[in-house]
């Protein structure tokens, strides 16, 4: 079994400032990994490089792809690439203004990336568009309406099955929990792990929520200034932290 | 100096905008940037078509041009007048004894030759724009053919209004390759830009593109599987001249609530008037009269 994601080396600086650096690891079919730090350890610049928003200066993100394996992503071309985003991959902003369209309905918005890759049958779409809301415990009659008119949460919910409908199989998501009061974070962490489990996703979540790592990440990466200081098990990695800097993190978080 | 050179516009403006207009035939429905001039009229009133208008003029032209279908309105009549007093050139109501027509907002009924050529006036040259605002990524987008967001409009007229309701600039996708806003003309037009004889030019002049179809060209416009194109029009026939297949206004002639309809080109309804067609409330043709 080849890994779905190979991470090597990667770099990424922002003139003499170190935004990232060093960073290995495999993301196995079926895995999901955490990369948890606090504000400004690069974890929203490393995802921004493995997803190829933004490229790495340095190292190698190897995905392998459906029909010719192994491919380095910096060496793939532009078309590729954003095929591969409209398709295999999805990505889960933090905020759901930036990955939603707010001027077009529910149902256009989870319909645009499978007329992105063809589909071109009003009733098909249409049909899918109200499957995935209800997966994602939206009701179908808000289908019509705009994500203005949603909670946070349910936009939050409407971003996730708009990435979800063309069955990717890598997901990167920045802090999907984000600004979501604790009882929606709780449920929308309950649908997320219902529909990895399911559909059998890779996923790649970075936060600086342990207890969304805790539920959800197979593995976890831990950095801190752009390296990664720890990795492991989640729960090895949680429950008997190494790293001076780790044990902190997991001393900090509050108990009620 | 008391003359403006011919067709106002100096020689060397003329040759940038022939460059574009030829680059642009030569990759149908693509975007060519050109370096649009300061024209003597406001933007929104033609000033793209005027340039690509007076990049095309030779004085052996014969000039039509027409807004909204009708030869007489403000902006025709301006604009055919500013292109006699600059080149000189004559000035036809006639579709078929025109060599260039500009037009605004319409396609003539009449089929048009070889021989002719149509310019069209452009306000927001490109069809992605309301969906995504950025022009970086709308090149980007047309670079690399993703097309989908068209269909998302489409989408959302479908299920706003059960059907597509865009009845104007509706998108067509041009030889396969590009998708295009046949500026503001009503849908019922967008059959006439496919395989058309003439060549058809694009200038929009605030927006400083010009893009263009060569004659023949594939031209189909887009839709869904289930909701397939359809060219609407008024259900009526021209109160005028009687004409079923026309493109139709409906203009309101009394306070008292009374209207009727007319065809939307004055031409094509002159012409049948005078080959003895008569409508509900049409009255005989005479030459010279109204």
């Amino acid at each position: 079994m080849t890994p779905l994601l190979q991470v090597r080396d990667v770099a990424k600086f922002y003139g003499a400032r170190r935004g990232c650096e060093g960073v290995t690891f495999d993301l196995w079919p079926g895995e999901v990994m955490g990369i948890v730090g606090e504000s400004g350890s690069g974890k929203s610049t490393l995802l921004a490089c493995l997803s190829g928003q933004m490229a790495p200066d340095r190292g190698e993100v190897i995905y392998d792809t459906r029909d010719r394996g192994p491919v380095d992503t910096r060496a793939m071309s532009e078309p590729e690439r954003r095929m591969l985003m409209r398709t295999d991959w999805a990505l889960v902003h933090q905020n759901p203004r930036d990955g939603l369209r707010m001027g077009v309905s529910a149902g256009g918005n989870v319909g645009e990336r499978l007329m992105a890759v063809g589909a071109r049958h009003y009733g098909d779409i249409r049909a899918r568009a109200v499957d995935w809301l209800g997966r994602v415990e939206i009701d179908a009659d808000r289908v019509d309406d705009r994500p203005t008119a949603f909670s946070g949460g349910m936009q939050q919910r409407l971003q996730i099955a708009r990435n979800l409908v063309t069955g990717p199989r890598l997901v990167f998501m920045d802090e999907p929990t984000g600004g979501l009061d604790v009882s929606v974070q709780a449920r929308l962490l309950d649908l997320l792990r219902g529909l990895v489990r399911e559909m059998g996703l890779s996923a790649v979540i970075v936060t600086h929520d342990l207890a969304v790592v805790r539920l959800l990440a197979d593995r976890l990466i831990v950095m801190k200034d752009g390296r990664v200081v720890e990795a492991g098990l989640t729960d090895q990695v949680l429950d008997d932290p190494q790293h001076g800097y780790t044990q902190l993190l997991v001393s900090s978080v509050l108990q009620v | 100096m008391t003359e403006y050179n011919f067709a106002y516009l100096d020689e060397q403006t003329k040759r940038m905008i022939r460059r574009a207009i030829l680059k642009g035939l030569a990759i149908p429905g693509y975007q060519v940037p050109f370096a649009s001039r300061e024209m003597p009229m406001p933007y929104g009133w033609g000033t793209g078509g005027v340039q690509v208008t007076a990049a095309c003029l030779v004085p052996e032209d014969r000039l039509k041009v027409i807004d909204q279908g009708a030869d007489d309105t403000t902006n025709a009549v301006s604009i055919a007048k500013f292109f006699r007093r600059t080149a000189h050139v004559e000035v036809t109501e006639r579709t078929v004894e025109a060599s260039l027509i500009q037009t605004r907002h319409r396609i003539p009924e009449t089929p048009l030759r070889e021989d002719q050529i149509l310019v069209y006036q452009v306000p927001i040259p490109e069809p992605l724009r309301f969906l995504e605002p950025r022009e970086t990524e709308t090149r980007k987008m047309h670079a690399l053919e993703e097309y989908g967001l068209m269909h998302v409009k489409l989408y959302e007229d479908i299920s706003r209004h059960g059907a597509i309701s865009t009845a104007y600039a509706y998108p067509v996708r041009v030889a396969g390759r590009y998708v295009m806003d046949p500026s503001p003309i009503p849908k019922f037009d967008n059959p006439k830009l496919a395989g058309m004889a003439a060549v058809q030019l694009f200038g929009a002049g605030r927006e400083q593109r010009i893009y263009a179809l060569p004659p023949w060209t594939e031209v189909i416009s887009l839709d869904f599987e289930d909701y397939p194109f359809e060219p609407t029009k008024a259900d009526a026939a021209c109160d005028l001249c009687g004409a079923e297949d026309s493109y139709l206004d409906e203009v309101i002639v009394d306070d008292a609530g009374g209207r009727i309809f007319v065809c939307s080109d004055t031409d094509h309804c002159r012409a049948r008037r005078a080959a003895g067609h008569l409508g509900a409330q049409g009255v005989p043709y005479e030459e010279g009269a109204a």
